[in-house]
């Protein structure tokens, strides 16, 4: 048993190590006109949380941890939405100009 | 499901959300890889509905529609410069998310095929107890970051004698902690690890004063990418290790960003208490010097004669929100035949690219909006500088004083275009506590005034 989630502790290590290098990359790429579009995606995706908290509210049973899940269901939710919306809303902004002046040129 | 299927499902969502990073490397590319990000979130979310384990869909997708309505009522609502509050208010319930998917995890271990209650392996309480730490650390400092955004608090910086001591000591005591819940798996233990993270999420935020926000926004949205990855650890889920490491990631490059805009170490900013003291000494100094002070109408002549202006904006744009007054400024500038371009620094703002946001909401091209690298040798060649709203991004001091607090950081060379036109409220020193000895030169004409109404009369003087 210990060795065992031994083992799946290094899988997740690995997973990490190689997450955090695509993230190094990824992020240095991003242009730093986008930074807040940028915090406004990371925040929601960082909201995949939600997961976690799907799988403790599932059972059908009443408990504490099914009430634990369900709050973070919903604070993970406010997040999803908004983020992505708010993310939507930023980007749109530098959208519609980059149109408007193709029509100018 | 079959495991394998969710592990491909889970796969495949992790890797929509690295193409949802990817695409921002270009204005034209994020908006599909926003789309991107959703998928993936739809297929994260999907995918977990359809665990064996999961039975309760009237109560989860009631869970869902109300936080999505709020989350979407407020992300219709909010206004454009309230942006950085907003960014901290979501991050502090990323933070909260953690510490209850932690709770729920130690109280039902078994809907997480962790153990049972009470037994739980040692790996798993590990990683549940820090998950917890940076959920709770994260929360409080959020809702502390947004109360000083947001001005409910006060932006200066709190200070206190032994105050890295007694967070130091908080950090130790919260490490022992970890260790006797990793022995005995009391729950008053785990509460206490959670109540005295809440307490040491606000010490860390308390003495970090109102300019130096975009790195605590950063390092906030860093963190709530590790409290992700210390639950993703703890339920072995992937999804949740990959997602949680692009988030820590990209708040941990953007906190190195902004900390080298003002020329400082992370580790400087973190410990606080910059731009609290005034500094008196350079206001006597100044007293029997001259400034050269404008109205609209003078703004608006020296404009017109220009043959290519760059434009400033900080913080102080944002405040007055003068940023589709100064649009339209730039219009009708450009109508003339005027080049006009926007030169942004790196920690102009409250949180990283926060200009940007508000002059793509005024509809300024994206293509006129330059970083400092590439517009600062630029100045020498431009006639008109005209700084709005920003104050120490511009002090030449950082160049040429070294006991200036602010010397090193880089800055926009405005001094060096034929004129500067200052915007400004008033001779207060930015929040850097520093005098600027770019109001005292020849060439400079101070324009005092609201940001807005002050464009806004221009705009009437060009017209």
């Amino acid at each position: 048993m210990e060795a065992h989630s031994s083992e799946i502790f290094v899988i997740g290590l690995t997973v990490f190590v190689l997450a955090c290098i695509i993230g190094y990359y990824v992020v240095w790429s991003v242009t730093p006109a986008l930074h807040s579009p940028l915090m406004g995606v990371t925040n929601a995706i960082s909201s995949v949380i939600i997961v976690g908290a799907i799988l403790a509210a599932g059972p059908s049973d009443y408990n504490l941890a099914k009430i634990f899940g369900l709050i973070g269901v919903i604070l993970a939710s406010v997040n999803i939405f908004g983020g992505f919306i708010v993310t939507y809303r930023m980007l749109s902004m530098f959208k519609k100009k980059s149109k408007k002046r193709k029509e100018e040129s | 499901m079959p495991t394998n299927l969710v592990a491909i499902l889970y796969l495949l969502s992790a890797l929509l959300f690295i193409f949802a990073l990817r695409g921002l490397s270009n204005p034209e590319t994020s908006r599909r890889g926003n789309i991107f990000g959703m998928f993936g979130m739809f297929i994260a979310i999907f995918t977990t509905l359809m665990f064996k384990s999961v039975l309760s869909y009237v109560e989860i997708g009631s869970a869902i529609l109300v936080g999505g309505a709020i989350g979407t009522f407020i992300a219709l609502r909010i206004q454009m410069t309230a942006l950085p509050q907003l960014v901290a208010a979501f991050h502090s319930l990323v933070g909260l998310a953690a510490v209850f998917v932690a709770a729920a995890a130690f109280f039902d271990p078994v809907s997480f095929n962790i153990g049972n209650f009470g037994a739980i392996a040692m790996s798993s309480l590990i990683e549940m107890s820090i998950g917890t730490f940076i959920g709770a650390v994260t929360f409080s400092g959020s809702v502390l970051a947004f109360g000083k955004l947001q001005g409910t608090i006060s932006g200066k910086p709190i200070v206190f004698n032994f105050q890295h001591t007694l967070n130091a000591i908080i950090f130790i005591i919260i490490i022992l902690l970890i260790v006797f819940f990793v022995k005995n798996q009391s729950s008053t233990i785990f509460w206490s690890i959670v109540l005295i993270s809440i307490l040491l999420g606000f010490l860390i935020v308390i003495p970090i004063g109102g300019a130096d926000m975009p790195v605590v926004v950063s390092m906030l949205n860093s963190y709530s990418g590790w409290a992700a990855c210390g639950i993703g650890f703890t339920l072995s889920n992937n999804l949740l290790i990959i997602t949680g490491a692009l988030v820590g990631a990209s708040g941990a490059i953007l906190s190195y960003i902004m900390s080298k805009g003002m020329n400082r170490s992370i580790i400087n900013v973190v410990l606080g208490g910059f731009g609290g003291e005034q500094n008196n000494i350079s206001d006597n100094e100044n007293l029997d010097k001259i400034i050269k002070q404008g109205n609209a109408e003078d703004a608006a002549y020296i404009l017109k004669n220009a043959d290519s202006v760059i434009i400033v904006p900080g913080y102080g744009m944002a405040v007055a929100q003068a940023q589709h007054a100064l649009r339209e400024m730039g219009d009708i500038l450009k109508k003339e035949g005027i080049q006009v371009r926007y030169a942004i620094h790196p920690v102009a703002g409250r949180m990283p690219g926060h200009m940007n946001v508000l002059l793509a909401e005024a509809n300024v091209p994206y293509e006129e909006v330059l970083e400092l690298e590439e517009i600062n040798h630029d100045f020498p060649m431009t006639e008109v500088s005209f700084v709005i709203g920003a104050n120490d991004v511009t002090n030449p001091a950082a160049k040429t004083d070294e006991s200036s607090p602010i010397f090193g950081m880089p800055i926009l060379d405005v001094e060096r275009s034929q004129t500067v036109l200052f915007v400004k409220r008033s001779m207060a020193t930015g929040y850097s506590g520093v005098d600027n000895e770019l109001f005292y030169r020849d060439n400079t004409t101070m324009l005092f005034g609201d940001a807005k109404k002050m464009c806004e009369n221009i705009v009437k003087s060009l017209n």
